[in-house]
């Protein structure tokens, strides 16, 4: 059992690594596309003659392209990912100092929306056709269909300007965390919500729950022993989808907000023509997503050992 | 995209339906209220984009400085912005931008994906290893991150948004399409036609691809509400279509500047967005639920 569950993680692990290689050549060819020099573009408009040819030098673009791409691979390894062409900081350093506040909203968004999305979704899964199901799928369809950047607005407008409850963006305290994860989270809240719902009253039909009601068992045990542990395995794959949109979304929200996180730097280095930077914010964003949906893969065959063997 | 935004509704599927009759179809789909509210909401909005000229007195890109930031009048139904120009004009031009954007960006991503899915299914082998390969690595830069990048190499203006998005949505086609060609290569009258000497091209037009026809039309549907919002996505960052084309996402985000002061100018044309993604969604559950409840949607 944990030999097959050993051998399923380790090809899925296996199976990843071409996708990381494909990454890595698309951000380590962006710039080599784009029209100009690359030296030019990842040294900046305003860099001097000497520095663009300090850079490249540096990265080889001289030399053939399969060099070039080994030197680029070599300083990855060595988190050297390039200067900001704007600030002449290391990237990484770039990257490093906004992480946390990104991770910070991403990861309350995150459980803010498992949480509700599940307990939501459990919840009028055994009230089918009453209002409070009508009202949930409502809010959910409404959830869904809304721009985060909108919703962010609006909350502002509601909470900070008309009502002066909460600060209307920056990172002041935990009082500024409460709206942009609001926002944040719609959209995979509700998602998560629709199929939880959806999966549990497929569940909740199934012959096995009827023979555990016949049995005499409560509604709590049937509903949480018996159906919740099959009906949350479609939902776990749909969670780890929505980490996309909340990286999507959390730039967005960022930029609403005036939050000082990741998504910010990437919009402000899109204007600046700031290359390395995009590249840097990229290359991030992309591992991060793969490494979640790999370990939400990885999980899914623990929960469900029908998947291994598949 | 490899965002599902569906929840796989099965519990209401009714016992199987081989044959779907295209009238019994409509018939389950005009039952069907909210997807009829859906559809009249689309068909609103793009008749007022369409017979704007016509149906509006004021220019969407006249300036009047004697009315500048005015809250909702009735000459101003929905106020006017920092330039005095009438915000209900300039969502309803809008509309002609954003909607022709969300269509024209599906299209072209069915154009790339649905052959390549057809393709990668239907020969299996290499060519799928290769084409899934592919499609693995556009997928790991989640969906507006991907339109994203493809905007900051190819920059801003309108044609551009729209490759962008189309790009940002092939793969859900790829993907969508390559599952239904797996099993449809399986089928008796596929094997048939393989067998009594038919080109591989023209098994997969006339025998494959109907097969494809009803998943198709439901995940277009919604990926039409997935493209308005990327491109106005987009926009609302200053990286869409250019000022002072009123596409509502370039609007929403100069309407951040005046916040403050004129809740107004953000509030219209995120409800134009709000509303049409909405309306896509509900059309696409309507469809789905008239052609086959238990359809998987991407």
């Amino acid at each position: 059992m944990s030999g097959g569950f050993a051998g399923f993680a380790i090809r899925r692990i296996l199976a990843a690594i071409p996708t990381l290689f494909g990454v890595t050549l698309i951000v380590f060819f962006m710039v080599r596309m784009l029209p100009g020099d690359p030296a030019r573009l990842l040294a900046g408009l305003n860099a001097t003659d000497e520095e663009v040819n300090h850079i490249r030098v540096q990265l080889g673009l001289t030399r053939p392209v399969p060099v070039q791409y080994e030197i680029f691979i070599e300083n990855l390894m060595r988190g050297d990912l390039g200067q900001s062409v704007v600030t002449q900081a290391p990237v990484s350093y770039e990257i490093g100092t906004r992480f946390p506040a990104t991770a910070l909203l991403a990861a309350t968004a995150t459980v803010m929306s498992v949480i509700l999305g599940i307990a939501s979704g459990i919840m009028v899964s055994t009230r089918q056709y009453t209002a409070a199901d009508y009202l949930v799928t409502v809010l959910a369809l409404a959830g869904i269909s809304i721009p985060v950047f909108w919703g962010g607005l609006m909350l502002m407008v509601l909470f900070s300007v008309a009502l002066h409850l909460l600060p209307a963006g920056g990172d002041a305290g935990p009082t500024s965390l409460i709206l942009p994860s609001i926002a944040l989270s719609a959209f995979a809240l509700a998602t998560i919500e629709r199929q939880t719902r959806s999966s549990m009253l497929e569940t909740l039909h199934q012959d096995y729950v009827r023979t555990a009601r016949a049995k005499g068992l409560g509604q709590g045990v049937v509903v949480y022993r018996h159906a919740l542990r099959n009906a949350l395995i479609p939902v776990i794959t749909v969670a780890g989808l929505q980490f996309a949109t909340l990286l999507g979304g959390a730039i967005l929200t960022e930029r609403t907000f005036s939050w000082p996180g990741i998504g910010t730097l990437l919009v402000n280095a899109i204007q600046a023509r700031d290359y390395p930077i995009i590249q840097g914010v990229v290359l991030l964003f992309a591992i991060t997503f793969l490494v979640v949906n790999l370990v939400v893969d990885i999980l899914y065959g623990y929960i469900d050992p029908r998947i291994r063997y598949g | 995209m490899a965002t599902s935004t569906r929840a796989f509704d099965t519990v209401d599927a009714r016992p199987e339906r081989e044959f779907h009759h295209p009238l019994a179809v409509l018939r389950r789909f005009w039952r069907n209220k909210t997807a009829v509210a859906g559809l009249t909401v689309v068909f609103v909005l793009a008749v007022s984009a369409a017979l704007a000229s016509a149906i509006l007195p004021y220019n969407p890109d006249t300036a009047d400085f004697n009315a500048v930031l005015q809250g909702p009048t009735p000459a101003h139904l929905f106020g006017t912005d920092q330039l005095g120009r009438d915000l209900l004009t300039r969502v309803v031009y809008g509309g002609r931008f954003s909607l022709a954007i969300g269509v024209i960006a599906v299209a072209g991503a069915l154009a790339i994906g649905v052959p390549l899915g057809l393709v990668s299914g239907y020969y299996g082998g290499v060519v799928d290893l290769v084409i899934q390969r592919v499609m693995d690595v556009v997928l790991a830069f989640p969906g507006f991150l991907l339109a994203l990048t493809l905007i900051s190499l190819l920059g801003v203006g309108l044609p551009n948004v729209i490759i962008s998005v189309a790009v940002s949505t092939m793969p859900v086609y790829v993907r969508l399409i390559r599952g239904v060609t797996l099993s449809a290569r399986e089928l008796t009258y596929v094997e048939s036609a393989r067998s009594i000497g038919m080109q591989d091209w023209r098994i997969m037009l006339r025998h494959v691809l109907p097969n494809t026809t009803a998943p198709l039309i439901v995940q277009s549907t919604i990926q039409i509400g997935v493209a308005i919002l990327t491109a106005a996505g987009l926009g609302f960052l200053g990286l869409g279509v250019k000022p002072p084309t009123p596409e509502w996402g370039t609007m929403l985000g100069d309407a951040v500047n005046y916040l403050l002061s004129s809740w107004f100018i953000a509030a219209f044309p995120g409800l134009a967005i709000f509303l049409s993604v909405m309306a896509f969604n509900l059309l696409g559950d309507g469809f789905r639920d008239a052609l086959d409840p238990r359809m998987k949607v991407l």
